[in-house]
């Protein structure tokens, strides 16, 4: 499980804090998260896991007035770094919203759109890609013979799980998902989890979710935040099973077992 | 009202459903009744040849050719000066500018003002800058780019409200994936604000055509066929108001020149609806 994948890159956080204007979301939270591995953030609402998410491909830096402190390495690379080339880091690591986001256009150029953005004009190429994906992501079968219908026309499930695809079509190499599931019915919820389940070993992926048991299904590591001194802090980290079984602090003790959170 | 303790007795729902529906109802029917008088009154001299064919006899006779042609050419000038510029300052109102910015405000609140100007004082600007200052004189010119000046605003506030209500997360999304600022504005953000783009084109085209102070200062009133856009021209509400007011007899061909203008801004607002959703969305 924790084998290293060759080309997929580690992430790790050291000493990361952020302000929205002068209220702090989360801080000092140093967290390695290791390449090819589910690591999953959990806590109560408001302690700054999706905060957190947001740093690690920048997408923080679109709300204004934050501000970030502390580093984060992709690999050896500290994204925060003025000379990053931003479009670079974020094709290299995707996001996935809790709402889904498809675009109002047909699902075949909800997926073509990002192919050509990133210089992909060859139509047999984009149509090869956009099959593959769909595969990936089971949605083929569902929607091959009606591609060009707006993508709006789909389900809660199926728009998420077009976003997925969308973020995939561009071969990134980690998923930052925030929630994907919880704004599904269950069993369109069921169907991402087994989705992300599937991609473990071909991403780097870390998701935020609010549901224990999930994170207890699909997650290799995990990471517990919470609340104290009025900001988000990272409480815990270890493997799934450490934190599920045998969890070194309290408050990870009573959260596990329903008592607070 | 001494019966507030059961605001919703039936009797009261009733009465206010029934004022609603006549509302509505009596609103609908003023509107049919003004475009059924014109539509009655211009019909009988509405043919093929009325279109095709040169006015005689200071409008009294013959037909309005010339006048079409300089009704489309003023429109033309006007809105490709006014769609470009609009579209961009509603662009940089919108998404370079915080909403909360002095600059911004002070656009926003000017262009709100402008938009409550009477064409008249439109017009005297025209004449003042367009035709003296800049030496365009009486020409179609002037008249456009006065038009233009006018429905500016419009244009300009209605795609800001458009473009202000697509949602955070299409940027967001739209960031995620990498896009960069010119995609995320011109191949996202427009096309997901085309509706209201287009209600701004329709409002703007509407004004426009029925615009008559602003360009008898600018455009003038000559019916003759124009050569160029230099040359004076007369619209069709000009023409109208013409043949209403200043041409004894001129009131059947003025019905007809009415009716041509209605049916003008239909198809111009349905052309523009179609041209529009296919360049926007370009291939589903």
């Amino acid at each position: 499980m924790d084998s290293m994948q060759s080309n997929l890159p580690t992430i790790e956080t050291q000493n990361l804090s952020l302000f929205y204007d002068r209220t702090l979301a989360f801080t000092d939270v140093s967290l390695p998260i290791p390449a090819g591995c589910i690591t999953a953030l959990v806590g109560p609402s408001g302690c700054g896991k999706s905060s957190f998410l947001s740093c690690l491909n920048r997408l923080s830096d679109i709300v204004p007035k934050t501000r970030v402190t502390g580093q984060v390495y992709i690999d050896e690379t500290d994204i925060f770094d003025a000379a990053i080339d931003l479009i670079a880091l974020r094709r290299r690591v995707g996001t996935i919203f809790q709402k889904p986001t498809p675009f109002p256009f047909s699902i075949w150029k909800n997926l073509a759109f990002p192919l050509r953005e990133h210089g992909v004009k060859n139509r047999d190429r984009i149509d090869a890609a956009i099959e593959t994906t769909l595969k990936d992501v089971g949605l083929w079968q569902e929607v091959s013979d009606r591609l060009h219908r707006s993508a709006l026309s789909l389900s809660g499930g199926q728009q998420q799980r077009l976003c997925i695809a969308r973020a995939l079509v561009l071969q990134p190499q980690a998923l930052l998902l925030d929630e994907p599931c919880s704004a599904l019915d269950p069993i369109s919820s069921g169907v991402v989890e087994d989705l992300i389940a599937s991609l473990r070993g071909r991403y780097t992926i870390v998701i935020v979710t609010h549901n224990l048991a999930q994170a207890r299904r699909i997650a290799d590591f995990v990471a517990l935040f919470w609340v104290r001194d009025g900001a988000g802090r990272l409480v815990e980290y270890g493997r799934m099973q450490d934190i599920f079984e045998n969890p070194q602090d309290e408050l990870t003790k009573s959260y596990i077992n329903g008592i607070r959170g | 009202m001494n019966n507030l303790s059961s605001p919703r007795s039936p009797s009261l729902e009733t009465i206010v459903t029934i004022l609603v529906w006549a509302i509505a109802i009596g609103v609908s029917l003023i509107f049919a009744w003004i475009v059924g008088d014109i539509a009655w009154r211009g019909i009988g001299e509405l043919s093929w040849q009325f279109l095709i064919n040169y006015p005689e006899n200071a409008g009294r006779e013959g037909r309005i050719a010339p006048i079409l042609v300089s009704t489309a050419l003023i429109l033309a000038v006007c809105m490709v000066v006014a769609f470009p510029l609009g579209i961009g300052t509603a662009l940089w109102l919108s998404e370079l500018t915080a909403s909360a910015s002095k600059l911004g405000r002070l656009v926003g609140r000017s262009l709100d003002i402008l938009a409550g100007v009477p064409s008249i004082v439109f017009g005297l600007f025209g004449n003042a800058f367009f035709a003296k200052t800049l030496g365009l004189g009486f020409s179609i010119l002037s008249g456009g780019l006065t038009l233009a000046c006018m429905v500016l605003p419009i244009l300009i506030r209605s795609t800001e409200a458009g473009l202000r209500s697509v949602p955070l997360d299409y940027r967001l999304a739209a960031a995620a994936l990498g896009y960069s600022r010119t995609t995320t504005l011109f191949q996202l953000l427009l096309p997901s604000s085309a509706p209201s783009l287009l209600a701004g084109f329709a409002l703007g085209l509407g004004r426009a055509i029925g615009e008559t102070a602003a360009l008898i200062f600018t455009s003038g009133y000559v019916d003759r066929m124009p050569r160029s856009l230099f040359d004076s021209g007369r619209s069709l509400s000009v023409h109208i108001y013409d043949l209403a007011t200043n041409v004894a007899g001129g009131d059947a061909k003025a019905y007809t020149s009415a009716l041509v203008l209605l049916m003008l801004v239909v198809f111009l607002d349905l052309g523009a609806i179609l041209i529009l959703r296919k360049w926007l969305q370009g291939e589903t």
